[in-house]
Order: C-alpha cells, then structure tokens, then sequence
C-alpha cells in the first residue's frame, strides 16, 4: 500500500540509519519519502535588536545550508533510485515540529534515528525521540 | 592584553585630575546652552501652584486622542496581543523569524530600567502617594501611543536589497509627510528626529544609565569605589564595545537572559514585602487614590500629582518617544497592525505592573514606617524600603540596576545607530565609527559629572516627541484602516489561529 513516510535526518549516522530503514520499506510499498530536518528554533528567547534585524537572512542562511548538505543530495540519490522523494526543512522544537508536519503533510509514518543525546540532556529536557513517540497520531520507527 | 589595559587604566588615571578640569570647562560652557533649551522644552504653564510643561501636555493630550481614535485599542487588543505572543497566529511555515514574544522582550529590555526603580521614588517623593494613579493611568494611555507608532515603524520601514531593515519614526515622518504631499516638510522633521534620536542615545541611553550604575555599584559598595568611576567606566565601556562592535553575541545573550529573570526575581520580592506590610496596604491604596484627587501636600495639589506621574511614566515607557518603534521595525511580517498589538503590552508591563509594584512597596514602607528612607531619593530610597525587610537585598539590586543599565545602553545603542545611518547611510564604516563613539560616552558617562550635557540630551529627548506625535496625528487614519481590516480579517478567520485548527 502506497504510504507517506517521513524520515527525520539530523546530519548523523542515526539519521542515516533511519532512512536506510525507510527506504527498503518504501522500495515494498513504493511509498513517498519525505526527507525532514528540523533546525532547533525556540520563539521564547531573548535577543538584542540587532539579532532581531539580522534574523531574516540567518534563517534563509540556515534554511539553504541544511538543504544544501543534508537534505536535497539524499533525495537526489532516491529520486536517481527511482524513489519519490520531498525534502522539508522546518525551523522549531524538533518533536513538536514533526508532530505538526503528520497532520500537515498526511504522513502515515515516521522513521527516526534515536538521537544522540546525553544523559543529562535527557534527564533535563527529556529525550526528543521519547516525546515524538509520545505525541505522535501515526507509528514511529525509531532506529538505533 | 592584560598590559594594554594595565597602560589603558594609567591613562585613565592620570587622566582622573585632567577630566576634573574638563568637567568644568564643558559644564561652563554648555550650561547656558542647556538650560535655554531645557526652558524652551520643558516650557512650563503655570495653573494655580502647578507648572504644567507643555511638552508633557501634548504627550498626554497625544494619548487621549489616539485612545479614542482607535476606539480603546489598548483594551481591545489586549487578549489578542496575548495570543500573539502565545503563537497562535504563527505559521509554522515562517518559525524561524523572530517571534512576537522576541519582538516584545526586547523592546521590553530596553525600557525597563533605572526608571521603573528609581524614577518611581522620585514620583512618588516629589508628587506624593497620589502620583501613582496618574503614573498608571499614563500607562495606560500609552498603551495606544506605542500601537501607533509600532504599527507605523513597520509599515513604513526602509527594506534593504541584502535583507536587512532600518525603520522607525525618521522613516514613517519622511515617507507619511512626502504621500500627503509635503516632502520638503518630511525630509527636516524625519532629520530632525534622526539627529534628537542619535543624541538621546548618547545621553539618556547611555551616560545617564553608566552613570546611574556607577553610584550604585558604589553606594552598594560604601563608597569603596568613589574616585576609582573610570574604572567602572572602562570596564562597562569594554564590555559594551565587545557585544556592540566586537559582535560577541555571548554576552548580549546572557544579559539578555538575566535581565528578565531579574524584574521577575525583582517584582518576587518587591510583592513579598508588600505583604509582609500587609497591614499597611489599605492606607497605602486609600492614599493613592486620596492623593490623586486631593494632592495633599504636593505643591500644585491634585494638578502637580498628576503633571508628576505622567512625567515619569513617560520616562519610563518612552510612549510617545518612537524609540520602541526602531526595535519593532527589525522584525519580519507582513501585518503591521500586529507588532503594534505587541507593542501595547510595553507600557503594561513596564508602567502599570513593574511601576505600581515599585509604587507600592514605597507606600506601605511610608505608611508603616513613616520616614523610613531619611533623605534618600531614588533608587537608594527604593532600596531603603527592600532593606527594611531583607538586609541583604540592596546588593542584589545594584546588580539587577547594573544589568537592567546595561540592556539599556545595548538596546538605545541601536536606536542610536539607526538615526545615524538614517543621517549618514548604511556603510559599514561610518556604523563602526558611530559605535566607538559610543561606547566613549560609556566611560565618560562614570567618569565625568556632566550636569548640563545630560540635561540638553533630556530636553532633546521630550523634544523629538513634538514631530513623532505630530507625525502620529497625521498618519493616525492610515493606521485606523490597516488595524480595522486586519482585525476584520482575524474575525473572518482569512488571518488563521494555528492553534484552534488544530494542525
């Protein structure tokens, strides 16, 4: 059954792991691939003005980095495989982003590589893959 | 490097007996200067006892008026503004850009300052228990100023081809004056405010704030600092300079982050010992209100509390000013209307809470233990009335009003910037050159007692409300159509609640 699946890529071998993952089940399914990177972004911080007025261009700057060298060539070399594949880059709280990505982008599931985060990471913030699990409406691969 | 700062501070001090003789040579030589501007700004209309300066007339005549032009948009936009900071209305497509709650801290951070500890002592000193009401209520009123004002610094902001932005009141007073016709009249009053903006931030903005943290630093200190300002100067001056020409966003982003943390652990306290005087709060609200209507024992009676709080409170909430406006004009978004919304809560959270809070621990010290303070004004009788309780907590709060000085001069070193490149253009260059300077004015500020120079930046400061509110006036009905379609729109549902579609 053709599925929308999105991976969530982070730059890592993990990343790398989930989508390898990802992929073998859409070449059986013959699902679409949503490459997705979320850059950590939080709206509460504090900022002086000038970072305020530079904001717009670090974004687009962050945008097309993260394209540019994560995203886009790993779907280059799905879409050469024959795969569909859409990339997706989003700026936010990575587990609430991926949530709110489900709904918006009629996912059916998701692949993710158990991020590395430390102990006391996790022991502060809780761990990013956890909450996905959490709050996640649709299954959730997530892959050593 | 720790030589060059060895050689730095030799200079300075063989330069202490030198600035001495400066000190005198400029203040004899601007003294008239500033005391002709100071009589022409703060012109006063005597009424019975009451001297009633024109200026702080036309701001509160300014704010009435706008209060009722855009039907109580400090009420009504309210809830909506709390939304706005809560993310309702953002689209996940463009998070990344700066929020509105990052908008609202940061103007927030630059005004709230020594004013909303000291400034308030002073009112309530000078205009008695009754100046409160009136500091609350110009609060509130300013609320429609700031919507204005924010609403037109985006609306009319120059956007360059890299990206970036410059806009604020020289912008919306050259581009609102130059489509209805009087270009010649836009280009002088937008220059105008351009050169006011520049000055205010050299003084108010700067010298005034170092200053201020310099004598508490060393009244905290007992005096163990006195003769050694120069020192604190560079230091603060140094610091300045690494976050505003050296670009270390490190430091910027750790005040950026205490400072907000101190006025919450600053209004945790400040509402602690008015309840531990809580018997004294009845008589302290009753004198408040009393004082506001009767004004006894104020010279100019019920008139002077009133001249005195509005004074105050636009010292604080800078309403009126435009200053807000340079901060809100540096974010991304296609809805004016909705950094003006934002805007409201500035003078809510800076004059209504923070100020009363203030207001009131002074007055149930005052009912509770009468003559507390002895002769202190300001900040230090701000103080006196925390020591009374806590011991220990005068230290503490040098430090918040060290910190609270130091956002301060970061954020009116932008405004400041701002009015320069609008007089000189945006090369790289001339913006490095304008900071130097300003961070000179840092260490000058602790160094030398500059009477006279403060009082001109002061003047120039109120001066520069004449042509913003001017200006207010005249595009007022164009930001009356803007706020009317787009609360139009969020009632149709065409601007989206993200959160209540449930995506």
């Amino acid at each position: 059954m053709k599925e929308n699946i999105l991976v969530a890529l982070d730059g890592s071998e993990c990343g790398e792991r989930a989508l390898g993952a990802a992929t073998k089940n859409a070449q059986i399914t013959d699902s679409r691939l949503f490459l997705t990177y979320v850059i950590d972004w939080s709206p509460y911080t504090f900022n002086t003005p000038e970072e305020n007025e530079q904001r717009h261009q670090r974004r687009e700057s962050e945008i097309q980095k993260a394209s540019e060298t994560i995203v886009n060539p790993k779907a280059q070399e799905l879409r050469d495989a024959g795969l569909e594949a859409e990339t997706v880059v989003r700026h936010g709280k990575i587990a609430e982003t991926l949530v709110n990505l489900t709904s918006e982008l009629d996912i059916d599931q998701i692949y993710i590589g158990k991020i590395g985060e430390s102990r006391l990471q996790t022991m502060i913030f809780g761990s990013v893959t956890a909450a996905l699990v959490q709050a996640s409406s649709v299954p959730v691969t997530v892959v050593p | 490097m720790g030589r060059v700062f060895l050689a730095l501070g030799l200079l300075a001090c063989s330069a202490t007996n030198a600035f001495a003789g400066i000190d005198e040579a400029i203040n004899s030589a601007t003294a008239p200067i500033a005391s002709f501007i100071g009589k022409v700004v703060f012109f006063k209309v005597p009424i019975g006892d009451a001297a009633l300066p024109v200026v702080v007339l036309w701001l509160v005549v300014g704010a009435v008026f706008f209060t009722f032009y855009m039907r109580f948009i400090n009420l009504r936009g309210f809830k909506h503004a709390l939304q706005l900071i809560r993310g309702d209305y953002a689209d996940p497509k463009s998070h990344g850009e700066v929020s509105h709650f990052q908008a609202l801290a940061t103007a927030v951070s630059g005004t709230v300052g020594i004013g909303n500890i000291g400034g308030v002592a002073v009112a309530v000193t000078v205009g008695g228990p009754g100046a409160t009401f009136w500091l609350i209520m110009a609060g509130f009123l300013g609320m429609s100023t700031k919507f204005v004002e924010c609403t037109l610094g985006v609306k009319y902001r120059e956007e360059f081809e890299d990206g970036h932005v410059s806009g604020g009141p020289m912008y919306y007073l050259r581009k609102g004056f130059s489509d209805r016709g009087m270009e010649g009249f836009g280009k002088f009053i937008g220059t105008f405010y351009a050169i006011g903006i520049f000055i205010g931030a050299l003084g108010i903005g700067n010298m005034f704030q170092s200053n201020q943290a310099y004598v508490q630093l060393n009244n905290v200190s007992g005096g163990a600092l006195d003769g050694f300002g120069w020192l604190v100067g560079l230091i603060l001056a140094a610091v300045v300079f690494m976050v505003i020409v050296g670009g270390i966003k490190s430091i910027a982003r750790v005040t950026e982050k205490i400072v907000p943390f101190m006025a919450i652990f600053y209004c945790f306290f400040a509402l602690i010992v008015i309840f531990m005087n809580s018997a004294a709060i009845p008589q302290a609200v009753a004198n408040i209100f009393a004082g506001a209507f009767t004004g006894e024992g104020v010279a100019g009676g019920a008139l002077g509390a009133m001249i005195i709080g509005f004074q105050r409170a636009v010292f604080s909430n800078e309403a009126g000013i435009g200053s807000a406006s340079i901060a809100h004009s540096a974010v991304k978004t296609n809805e004016p209307v909705t950094e003006g919304v934002v805007s409201l809560l500035e003078p809510f959270i800076d004059t209504i809470i923070i100020c009363t809070i203030t207001a009131l621990v002074i007055g149930t010290a005052q009912v509770a233990a009468p003559g507390f303070a002895g002769d202190a004004l300001g900040v230090a009788m701000t103080s006196a009335a925390f020591e009374r309780e806590f011991t220990w907590f005068p230290i503490p709060l040098a430090f918040a009003a060290l910190l609270f000085a130091f956002s301060t001069m970061i954020s009116w070193s932008y405004y400041g910037l701002k009015g320069w490149t609008y007089m000189f253009g945006e090369d790289e260059r001339g913006q490095t050159i304008y900071k130097i300077i300003f961070c000179g004015f840092v260490a000058l500020g602790c160094i030398v007692q500059l009477g006279p120079i403060l009082d001109i930046s002061d003047a120039l400061v109120f001066l520069i409300c004449v042509p913003n509110i001017l200006g207010l006036y005249f595009l007022a009905p164009i930001v009356k159509r803007e706020m009317e379609s787009y609360f139009a729109r969020v009632e149709s549902g065409e601007i989206k609640n993200f959160r209540n579609s449930g995506s």
